[in-house]
């Protein structure tokens, strides 16, 4: 082979590489770039009025507490539903299914529930749970809808982590005498733990920045009072960062909406990364 | 010492007390028997909990939705399917009113192409860089940022489009407004990256090693390994990876409402603001009263967008099972 023929295969390498490199690049550099820009205008509107009071004078002053606490509520109700069910689901698939086509069809619908679109979940919340079941614009109306939208994210995730204790673990506790289920709830589910708490909390992320399933089953722009029950409509940060973009051109608003996105960033990306770091160290002190 | 099984044992010992656990003692095997075959019923109803929930989904999306073709309008007239998808006009305020679905089906679609040109070659860019350029360092950090970019809230780009890119949309091209299907696609983009990006990785990263070295050891530049070896052999996930991000901004609500415009128009132009399906029923929903014709039209947007998420959807897993490596078994 040439000498000059391998010269441009090496220059044609480097050149296409430096493309991808240019593309994950760019990616990251938008990316980071909206992350920091709302750091940026957003700072300045941080302080702990802001995250401890309430919204006065038609939303120009105050702070965005019922918001915070709106989304608390809705997030963590629709965890308590949906982390007991998705994981009696993965439970289910990968300890008692036997392979087949009820399993196929189960595997198949929580892929393609995962891929239905979140707007459709708010529909469905506002047919079923709003007005079927008579539940209201509500906390529970909300958190129902978001379980929804959050349990085939939990379900893999959990499958995942099951699917990964070794075979030898079950054959130990079969040995040592134990039933099916002694085996899942004393060996498998607590050694599968951490996977499974790490995958539900990245979910739980995702469900906090969703706006279009909650706005019609649970969240209103402003309330006199924080919730006292389930059935009470909140405040919640994403719904309330698009009322916010959307409801009028007062200057007084433009630091208040970047602040509430930075909250809301914070958290959600908090959330995540703290999952995220969580995971990282567990795989890496993997026992098996 | 407190660890994550010993919390679970201080949480659960409650629960084995329960009849649900195995009685111990002289008749535990009887217990045992007991224990297992409750627990059997009990995960096996509640295995089904996925199915059930996607089926009330497409029930109550029916029910509500076939009204509008069913029953009459409020002033009598009647809404025909094919006037509904191939009608021109969404008027769903006049009288009689016009329900016709083409204008939006067709910003949803146009905003997802549009996107696509953006975010296949940078999310495929980003993957290939990971999986194959990249050093062992930025991949350990990478991967990660990727998947807490896709936790990004909408809401949250929809807002930067609003109050940054509009603006300067505004200004350097002299258009009238800053909100429209380029905006909107743009924004959409950032959406879909994380998505393709992440996927398509994990699929070039599963390709065995052995056929790397071995397209290496005939001679081949990591070029030419990357392309005609890596690339070929995981098609299946990075085809899957593009057709879910698509989907995921097919279906986004909260970019398009914030991004889009709004204006209900055929259009194709970039620079024209438009009304995808998704923030026509965000938009809307709010100010239809519950069981109207205009109601039961955006529910029948809704059937419209869950039958083309459902295809892109199949269409995925299809390909994923359809081009993935037969006969090769990874060690």
């Amino acid at each position: 082979m040439k000498a000059n023929n391998l010269k441009k295969r090496k220059y044609y390498t480097v050149a296409v590489f430096a493309l991808f490199r240019l593309a994950a690049l760019l990616t990251a550099a938008a990316l980071a770039g909206i992350v920091l820009f709302l750091i940026i205008k957003g700072a300045g509107s941080i302080s702990w009025d802001f995250l401890s009071q309430s919204p006065a004078d038609s939303m120009t002053k105050g702070g965005i507490f019922p918001a915070i606490i709106g989304t608390f509520y809705l997030t963590a109700g629709a965890m308590l539903v949906a982390l007991p069910l998705g994981l009696a689901t993965a439970v289910y698939l990968s300890e008692y299914a036997r392979p087949g086509r009820i399993n196929s069809i189960i595997r198949l619908s929580v892929a393609n529930l995962a891929g239905v679109p979140s707007v459709i979940f708010g529909l469905f919340g506002l047919a079923f749970f709003v007005t079927k079941l008579g539940l209201g614009i509500s906390i529970l109306s909300g958190s129902l809808t978001l379980a929804l939208i959050i349990m085939p994210t939990i379900i893999s995730a959990s499958e995942e982590a099951l699917k990964q204790i070794p075979l030898s673990y079950r054959e130990a506790s079969y040995a040592l005498g134990a039933s099916h289920w002694q085996t899942v709830f004393n060996v498998v589910l607590p050694a599968a733990l951490p996977g499974i708490i790490t995958g539900s909390v990245l979910s739980l992320a995702r469900a906090a920045g969703e706006t279009a399933p909650i706005m019609y089953t649970a969240a209103v722009f402003y309330t006199l009072h924080l919730p006292s029950s389930l059935f009470d409509p909140v405040m919640a940060l994403p719904y309330h960062i698009y009322k916010l973009a959307t409801v009028g051109t007062h200057e007084a608003l433009v630091p208040i909406r970047y602040g509430s996105c930075l909250v809301l960033i914070g958290l959600v990306l908090g959330m995540s990364l703290a999952a995220i770091i969580i995971r990282t160290k567990i795989r890496r002190n993997k026992q098996w | 010492m407190i660890t994550h099984s010993n919390v679970w044992r201080f949480f659960t010992k409650p629960l084995m007390k329960t009849r649900l656990a195995p009685r111990r003692g002289l008749n535990g095997l009887a217990g045992k028997d007991i224990g297992d075959r409750q627990s059997r019923i009990i995960f096996t109803v509640l295995g089904f909990t996925a199915l059930t929930a996607l089926l009330l989904i497409v029930l109550f999306l029916f029910l509500e939705g076939t009204a509008l073709f069913i029953h009459p309008a409020e002033d009598g007239s009647r809404v025909g399917l094919g006037d509904f998808i191939l009608g021109s006009f969404w008027y769903p305020g006049y009288t009689p009113p016009e329900f016709g679905i083409l204008p939006l089906m067709a910003a949803s679609l146009s905003v997802t192409v549009l996107s696509a040109c953006l975010s296949i070659p940078l999310g495929m860019g980003t993957a290939l860089y990971l999986s194959s350029v990249a050093g062992p360092r930025v991949r350990e950090w990478g991967k990660p940022v990727i998947e807490l970019l896709a936790a990004m809230p909408s809401v949250v780009l929809g807002l930067v489009g609003m109050m940054v890119i509009a603006p300067f949309m505004q200004e350097w091209w002299d258009v009238p407004s800053g909100l429209n299907m380029l905006n909107a696609s743009v924004m959409l983009a950032l959406m879909a990256i994380p998505t393709i990006a992440s996927i398509a990785d994990d699929a070039l990263e599963s390709v065995p090693r052995d056929l790397l070295e071995a397209s290496y050891a005939l001679g081949a530049t990591p070029l030419q390994t990357l392309m005609r070896t890596r690339l070929p052999c995981a098609l299946s996930g990075v085809g899957a990876g593009i057709i879910l991000g698509l989907t995921r901004a097919m279906g986004e609500t909260m970019v398009v409402l914030m991004c889009a415009g709004g204006a209900a128009q055929l259009s194709f132009s970039p620079l024209d603001a438009v009304r995808p399906m998704t923030s026509t029923i965000a938009a809307e929903m709010g100010e239809t009263a519950v069981g109207s014709s205009h109601y039961s039209a955006l529910f029948a947007i809704g059937i419209t967008l869950f039958l083309m998420t459902f295809a892109f959807n199949l269409l995925a897993s299809f390909i994923a099972g359809r081009y993935s490596q037969k006969g090769y078994q990874a060690a």
